[in-house]
């Protein structure tokens, strides 16, 4: 593929308000799981939650969107000057020459959940004001991404579980590819709800304690929530040597399980291979892997197994849901910034919580920061239903 | 820019329409259009226990997209996919939703991993054993055009085939009374980049700003309108006169689909 240049990306989690932040918590090794006090949530677990979602008030002539997913993804856009970049981007392509490609995976259903609770006893009706079109349904967030920017482009949410924030990188790569338009803003945001914390738990798969990727004795994942987005654009002739760069994607499906990934992690080692292969790279040639460790007995030792059959023991990696949660829809995106900051600073990131690695899984995981040049870097993101999707990265000098 | 593909097969299932072959002469208006409540086939390509999961979306999407496949000659398992819904299966959110509410919050496994906007894409990979890429999709009312434009960037940027599966299902009250969807709908459609024996059509794909076609056929026309899915219908209908046309499809609000339809 023709690298696509990320001219401006943010991340917003429970470690930070922006790239600053993000980067000094990676730094200093903070974690940010803290127990659940979310709602009335009355399960024994950690989560990822960002303070002051709330508090974010949404222009009043998007009112009707107001809901926690979008207060998130409104958080998330003020952040680095991500807004004004898209405007500037709008100045010099035109609103209907730039997309709108967002991954989630429960949009703003809470929403719905609190409506539920307030029903009108005799008829069963919701509350008034309910809006389910533009806070719960899927497309919300990429419906008021473009209405906040004014965009008349492309827009779409793709919605695959946890791969969702990963697999917009494809979309839009396509659409730009194709001439439809110039420049997208991509990313993902999830926000708690309830569904997705009884839902995990319903599937014995939540921890009642912060989440220990690949440790010996990890026990199950910690629910988290972000907005991550970047700005997506042709490579310009010349660019800074740490400019970030999108050079390849794998995608595929398991043809497995709804729930559980397949066993040798098949299907994550063709997303690997399909990535590699896009972005013209040897295996060797990838410095560090974001894993999409989330802590799960089951998801790790597949992907495991899937990192060990394309690139060996050698090649660091490290899950940085320990430190983030797992942020679902989101996830890709953050791991997608993630990965910029350690292509632009050179820090390896050391995997969270975990005390004892499991000797069954055979890899170079990062239980220290590391320091070292970093030139080419891949992150994974696996979802429910057996969807997979890889991207690699690069520095602009290295490419 | 305008994008270009050739459809080799399609599957059509909603209320009063059964499939493809059978729908012509309604959309063509040589029959009248009787509507009654869509009926869903089960999933016999699915193992048993996924079969027993399986909610209406995954019915909707297994039928109607093993349809255009069947059309189309091709063994699914080798096409790339494009899954298109508005919201997913309304009837599981609504329980889970209403049990959320309750004192006892113990919602089920199956409802959770049911509750996934990709449950129909996962269960279609574990039925047909198609280890491709799928994208997943939702743009609200907007979402059969979304899928289209998805499945035309694939057929033309990667030069591969690739079926469309544009599907949405009723939801109950009170989820209705705010999301007025009356029952299940899907079109299927097999994109490929070049001509073959099976090419019923070249479709040619621009963005515009002109109006969306509207249906002659009252009823037809309020289907179009009830059902994102069904916002494909006036291209069915241009294929099934069996003439070279341009169609509007609606997709988003001052952003429209532009087709030019010829024959093969």
């Amino acid at each position: 593929m023709n690298p696509l240049w990320l001219s401006h990306f943010t991340a917003t989690s429970n470690i930070g308000r922006g790239l600053d932040q993000t980067q000094a918590a990676l730094r200093q090794r903070r974690a940010g799981l803290v127990p659940c006090a979310f709602d009335t949530v009355d399960l024994v677990t950690f989560i990822g939650e960002v303070a002051g979602v709330d508090a974010v008030q949404l222009p009043a002539r998007l009112a009707d969107f107001d809901c926690r997913n979008n207060r998130l993804a409104l958080l998330g856009l003020m952040q680095d000057g991500f807004a004004e970049a898209v405007r500037a981007a709008i100045a010099k392509y035109g609103a209907q020459r730039i997309g709108v490609f967002l991954g989630t995976s429960t949009s703003g259903i809470l929403q719905t959940e609190l409506a539920y609770r307030q029903r009108d006893p005799v008829s069963g009706a919701f509350p008034a004001g309910f809006i389910y079109g533009t806070t719960h349904n899927t497309f919300s967030v990429a419906d008021f991404t473009r209405h906040y920017f004014g965009l008349s482009g492309p827009a779409v949410v793709v919605s695959s579980a946890c791969s969702s924030s990963a697999k917009v990188f494809a979309s839009a790569r396509r659409m730009m590819a194709a001439g439809l338009i110039d420049a997208a803003v991509v990313g993902g945001v999830d926000s708690l709800c309830l569904t997705t914390l009884y839902g995990f738990n319903s599937l014995g798969l939540i921890s009642e304690q912060a989440c220990r990727p690949f440790d010996a004795q990890r026990n199950g994942i910690s629910i988290g929530e972000a907005a991550a987005f970047a700005l997506l654009e042709r490579t310009p002739e010349h660019l800074d040597a740490d400019a970030v760069l999108l050079l390849g994607i794998g995608e595929s499906s398991d043809a497995y399980h709804m729930s559980s990934p397949h066993p040798d992690g098949l299907g994550a080692r063709m997303a690997m291979q399909d990535a590699l292969k896009m972005a013209g790279l040897k295996s060797a040639e990838i410095d560090y892997i974001n894993l999409h460790g989330t802590a799960t007995q089951s998801n790790d030792a597949a992907e495991g197994k899937a990192v060990a059959a394309v690139f060996g023991s050698g090649t660091p990696c490290s899950s940085t849901k320990g430190a983030t949660g797992h942020t679902l829809g989101a996830a890709g995106g953050v791991e997608a910034v993630i990965c910029a900051l350690v292509l632009q600073h050179g820090l390896l990131p050391a995997g969270l919580n975990t005390r004892q690695l499991d000797p069954a899984l055979a890899l170079d995981y990062l239980l220290d920061n590391r320091e070292q040049p970093v030139m080419r870097v891949l992150s994974n993101s696996f979802g429910f239903g057996g969807t997979n999707c890889s991207l690699i990265f690069g520095r602009a000098d290295n490419s | 820019m305008i994008l270009t593909a050739y459809i080799e097969g399609i599957g059509l299932l909603g209320p009063g329409l059964t499939d493809w072959p059978s729908s012509q002469a309604v959309l063509s208006g040589q029959q009248p259009y009787q509507p009654h409540q869509t009926i869903l086939p089960p999933p016999a390509l699915l193992p048993a226990a996924e079969r027993r999961r399986s909610g209406a979306i995954v019915k909707l999407t297994l039928a109607a997209g093993l349809q255009a496949i069947a059309a189309a000659g091709l063994d699914a398992a080798s096409l790339p996919s494009v899954f298109s819904s508005s919201g997913g299966d309304g009837e599981n959110c609504h329980t889970i939703c209403e049990m959320l509410a309750s004192d006892d919050r113990q919602i089920s496994p199956t409802r959770f991993h049911n509750s996934v906007h990709n449950a129909a894409a996962g269960y279609w990979s574990i039925a047909t054993g198609a280890m491709t890429t799928s994208s997943v999709l939702s743009a609200f009312d907007a979402s059969f055009g979304a899928g289209l434009l998805e499945a035309l960037t694939q057929v033309a940027v990667d030069n591969t085939r690739s079926v469309l599966l544009a599907c949405d299902t009723a939801y109950p009250e009170p989820l209705y009374s705010a999301r007025p969807i009356p029952d299940a709908f899907g079109i299927a459609l097999v994109l490929a980049p070049q001509r073959s024996a099976h090419a019923l059509a070249q479709i040619s794909v621009s963005l515009t700003d002109a109006s969306a076609d509207r249906l002659d056929d009252a009823a037809l026309e309020s289907l179009r309108i009830a059902i994102p899915a069904a916002r494909g219908l006036p291209l069915l209908r241009s294929l099934a006169l069996r003439q070279d046309q341009h169609v509007v499809l609606d997709y988003l609000d001052g952003t429209r689909l532009a087709v030019a339809i010829a024959l093969c």
